[in-house]
């Protein structure tokens, strides 16, 4: 079997018994990208010298025997990370110029664990996006079917990790950013706890939401990645210092009496009929396994979409207040006063979709407007916290559908935003609540992959991803590569 | 001034109402939320990191120390210290304002409802409420000066941190203003959470003034003064822009809610920006930062940590020293003095009794320091922390008048030797022959000596001229440089002259 198709837990093994090198490791990917990635547009910035010399790193410290499970594997970074002496984009004309001079917490802890970086990720601008088109860098196709989206807003990631490009990719979830990807294109996406893993050195979209997280193969690497990125981080005000649990070591637990509750909310009128039969199918599967399966009803989480869409503008409409211009990222030519500098370098910095997002977010928080729609927001966030909550008093976890439909096509969502935000309506809940929940693929429809997602209470990564272990020892939808890159 | 002047008539039909808004400069060693360095003077954007850059990606974590010497003022001005307060972000453009919003505290600040008393002028205590003081960051600086074409940017004061004090618009007129913001740098300089320095900008301060008739409930519209920061600036702007208000409302018109900038060198407020112009600052909470929560451990904590406060120092000063409440606030006004004080009064003794001067010897040493000490630094330009002459040395001459070595009037002439020379008084009494004569024989014989040549005096005196006293005690002192003990001589004179 060529390395492509190895998971971290193969690849972490072959290393260590030196069927092969991370160099050599490193170079199968770079050729990969070099040979795939044109059509795909998953790549932003390849990194080959860096990456070469961080494989001969690896294989001196696994010929002297210092090597940890994850030394010389190769990964992505979403290009929302900072990466010293690396341009980071965050897939925006704003930031085209930028090269950060630090590296983001998660990236400092991949590399400590020995990982070998080869390139940073497309994505939508600024994480603002379901479909990965709003990237100032063009979009990102889904290597199931060229002319559909790959999802977003971590959909580079999604699709180098999919096409086999890298073994896995880091992405950042603020309202399914990396479920709904994961799902789209087939693979495996965990999105932690709120607080989980650190944001420093992550660029904000909305920052009571945003949080890192993976896209792997299987659910077992994600767990070994997760694993060395969760901690707490004293730069980052908001992370928990809860201890990092084992979660490889919890994966081959039995799921025999594990309690899951169906969402009864999103199996609506809006979920595609076949995605729903895939989702009760893996339901079925778990049953099988000796879990027990309740409907469960969170009466508030059709309001997770109007909710999200005022609270996440209206946080990054300050967060997107630094783009100005005036210290780092892009400045408009020959400014004619301090006005026109910001008015033209951020008109002509962000695209449409990020403007929208600032305008409106700039108009919830307004004298005369904050009590109708940020403060309203804020309540009834408090209220889907609550349902949850509830939820997590009677189950062990909440399954349901990532996505309402399989990946749909270029442009058939772009100019009706509205339509576009629906996708992310059974993902948001879980940003909104900071809890953490994965995709795990689950089938096809029309050749195009399934996502079911799995919800836990706070701090519950490790049950969900012994759940989702669990399903992929039992199927194989997980296995399947797209033609072409197989 | 002609418009000040011109209200002065019309004052009694008016009441000023003022609030003042004090920021204070929280001397920590790291910022509030970047753990840079906070050293003021350093070359332009030494001391910004990338939190204070607002580098993309990077985020805040509080600074506790801040956060204690915010509980210590709260807990000085009586104020009840919030558990649980937020942070919130006031959002605007500018170019020294790097994230482009502010980290303040909006709907739930650390601390709230404190007090203060003012001396006022006729000596009686008012306290003026103080609605709430707030952790906030500071913004960098625009720089103009020497630059053409461009503006430069220092951001190495973005990220200090801030304590604003808000009061309540208890204050009615200028100079209870400046009794209050006075008191409001006593205060921080004595809890050593400020060092006060209002020319390096580390203690500033805005005025909200409004007018309205004597006795009208509601509080007339509201005109906002900055640039005010110094004491004497403080009372100059308002005056000026209460004179403008009632004028303006006397001609018929409308004061307009502003924001208005006071220019020194005129001696004028102009308009900067009207609410119309004010930025919609869009506050709400920080998502960066959990709430700030203060636990009864902390407080009692910091509480430890507080020092005598000024208030309290003055009321020891009148009861242990006898001193005035006038006296006893000048000489509290800032620690250093205190401290200065006490130390003189610890060198003479606090018991012993300056015979010739009739005087104890706490008010004896209060006279000194807040008289010729005070006048002289104020004169070099000097804090009483570098005082020429130390406390040791003072109480060394002081304790020369307490036992009639010399008079106050040779101690003035010793103590500007002391000035410039760094003799002990004892030294420079010596050096000088300034000793007092007190041996009667010798102060006689210049009695009688004196009596003799001035025979027309001596009849006119008793014919009943007896003001020329004084005329024989000068001449008297003339003979003896000055050095005829005052009290002896009297006497002596009373006597002869019979």
């Amino acid at each position: 079997m060529s390395l492509h198709l190895h998971t971290i837990a193969q690849l972490a093994e072959g290393l260590r018994a030196r069927r092969f090198s991370s160099v050599e490791l490193a170079r199968a990917c770079l050729a990969r990208i070099a040979a795939h990635d044109k059509p795909l547009n998953a790549f932003l910035t390849v990194m080959e010298e860096e990456a070469l010399a961080a494989a001969r790193a690896a294989d001196a410290a696994i010929a002297a025997g210092r090597a940890g499970p994850l030394t010389g594997i190769p990964l992505a970074h979403k290009d929302i990370f900072c990466t010293a002496g690396t341009r980071t984009t965050c897939g925006s004309r704003m930031l085209d110029n930028f090269v950060s001079p630090y590296d983001a917490t998660v990236v400092e802890r991949w590399k400590a664990a020995g990982t070998v970086l080869i390139g940073k990720t497309n994505m939508d601008e600024f994480a603002m996006g379901s479909s990965n088109e709003t990237s100032y860098y063009g979009p990102v196709r889904n290597p199931w079917n060229r002319d559909c989206v790959p999802g977003g807003s971590s959909g580079g990631s999604a699709a180098a990790v999919a096409a086999r490009l890298v073994p896995a990719a880091s992405g950042t979830d603020t309202g399914g950013s990396i479920r709904q990807p994961a799902a789209l294109v087939g693979i495996t996406g965990l999105k932690p706890t709120y607080g989980r893993v650190s944001r420093y050195g992550m660029i904000a979209f909305a920052s009571s939401l945003d949080q890192a997280g993976v896209l792997a193969q299987t659910a077992e690497d994600a767990a070994l990645l997760l694993g060395a990125m969760a901690g707490f981080d004293p730069r980052d005000s908001t992370s928990v210092d809860e201890p990092v649990p084992d979660y490889v070591a919890a994966l081959a637990r039995p799921v025999r009496g594990l309690r899951i509750g169906l969402l009864k909310e999103f199996f609506d009128e809006g979920l595609e009929p076949r995605n729903a039969r895939l989702v009760r199918d893996a339901l079925e599967v778990f049953r099988r396994l000796g879990a027990e399966t309740v409907e469960v009803s969170l009466p508030n989480l059709p309001l997770s979409v109007p909710t999200y869409y005022v609270v996440a503008p209206a946080e990054c409409s300050s967060n997107l207040s630094r783009y100005d211009g005036v210290r780092f990222g892009y400045r408009a030519e020959n400014p004619r006063d301090l006005l026109d500098l910001y008015k033209r370098s951020r008109g002509e910095g962000f695209g449409p979709e990020v403007k929208r997002r600032i305008m409106t977010g700039t108009y919830v928080l307004s004298a005369g407007y904050y009590d109708a729609y940020y403060l309203k927001a804020q309540k009834v966030r408090q209220l889907i916290s609550e349902d949850f909550r509830r939820a997590f008093a009677q189950v062990d976890v909440l399954m349901g559908p990532t996505s309402p439909t399989p990946a749909f096509r270029i442009g058939a969502k772009v100019d009706d935003p509205i339509t576009m935000y629906l996708n992310d309506i059974y993902t948001i809940g879980a940003n909104l609540a900071g809890l953490p929940a994965i995709s795990v693929p689950c089938g096809f429809v029309d050749e195009l992959p399934v996502g079911l997602q799995i919800i836990g209470p706070f701090f519950s990564e490790a049950r969900l991803l012994n759940a989702a272990h669990a399903f992929q020892k039992e199927t194989q939808w997980h296995s399947r590569v797209p033609r072409g890159y197989e | 001034m002609a418009l000040a002047r011109a209200a002065g008539v019309r004052v009694m039909e008016w009441e000023t109402v003022i609030g003042l808004e004090v920021h204070a400069q929280l001397s920590t060693h790291a910022k509030i939320f970047s753990g840079s360095p906070t050293a003021f003077g350093a070359a332009p954007n030494t001391q910004a990191n990338l939190v204070d850059l607002g580098y993309p990606g990077v985020l805040p974590v509080l600074n506790r120390e801040a956060v204690r010497m915010a509980v210590k003022f709260g807990l000085a001005t009586g104020a009840s210290i919030a558990s649980r307060s937020i942070f919130a972000r006031k959002n605007y453009f500018y170019p020294d304002l790097p994230k482009g919003y502010q980290i303040s505290q909006y709907e739930r600040p650390v601390v709230e409802e404190g007090t203060l008393d003012i001396l006022l002028e006729d000596g009686s205590r008012k306290t003026i409420g103080i609605t709430r003081a707030h952790l906030e960051e500071d913004a960098g600086k625009s720089l103009h000066e020497g630059l053409r074409s461009f503006s430069g940017i220092d951001l190495n004061r973005a990220g200090t941190p801030l304590l604003e004090i808000v009061s309540e618009p208890d204050l009615r007129s200028a100079k209870e203003a400046v009794a209050y913001l006075k008191k409001v740098h006593t205060l921080v300089r004595y809890l050593e959470i400020c060092d006060g320095n209002m020319q390096e900008g580390s203690f500033r301060c805005d005025a909200n003034v409004s007018v309205r008739r004597a006795g009208e409930a509601k509080l007339g519209t509201r005109a906002e003064l900055k640039n005010i920061n110094s004491f004497r600036f403080v009372e100059k702007a308002i005056n000026y822009e209460v004179a403008r208000q009632i004028e303006v409302l006397e001609g018929g018109g409308r004061v307009v809610q502003e924001t208005r900038l006071y220019d020194p060198d005129k001696d004028e407020t102009r308009s900067m920006r009207s609410k119309e112009e004010a930025n919609d600052y869009r506050y709400f909470p920080d998502p960066d930062l959990l709430p700030l929560a203060i636990d009864a451990a902390m407080i009692a904590d910091v509480r430890r940590t507080l020092p005598e406060l000024p208030d309290e120092k003055a009321q020891r000063f009148g009861r242990d020293y006898g001193l005035s409440a006038y006296d006893a606030g000048v000489l509290t006004a800032s620690r250093e003095i205190a401290d200065y004080y006490e130390s003189v009064v610890r060198g003479l003794g606090k018991d012993a009794k300056a015979a010739g001067e009739q005087l104890t010897a706490p008010k004896l040493a209060a006279n000194w320091v807040m008289g010729e000490l005070s006048g002289a630094l104020n004169k070099a330009g000097l804090e009483i922390g570098v005082s020429r002459i130390s406390s040791k040395r003072l109480a060394g001459m002081l304790a020369r008048i307490a036992d009639s070595t010399i008079s106050g009037k040779i101690a003035k002439e010793v103590f500007e030797a002391m000035w410039s020379e760094e003799r002990d008084a004892d030294a420079i009494i010596e050096a000088r022959g300034l000793k007092q004569i007190t041996d009667s024989g010798a102060i006689e014989r210049a009695v009688d000596e004196c009596l003799a040549a001035n025979p027309a005096q001596l009849a006119d005196y008793r014919a009943g001229k007896e003001k020329l006293f004084g005329f024989f005690v000068g001449q008297v002192m003339k003979a003896t440089g000055g050095k005829a003990n005052p009290a002896q001589l009297n006497e002596l004179l009373k006597r002869k002259l019979k």
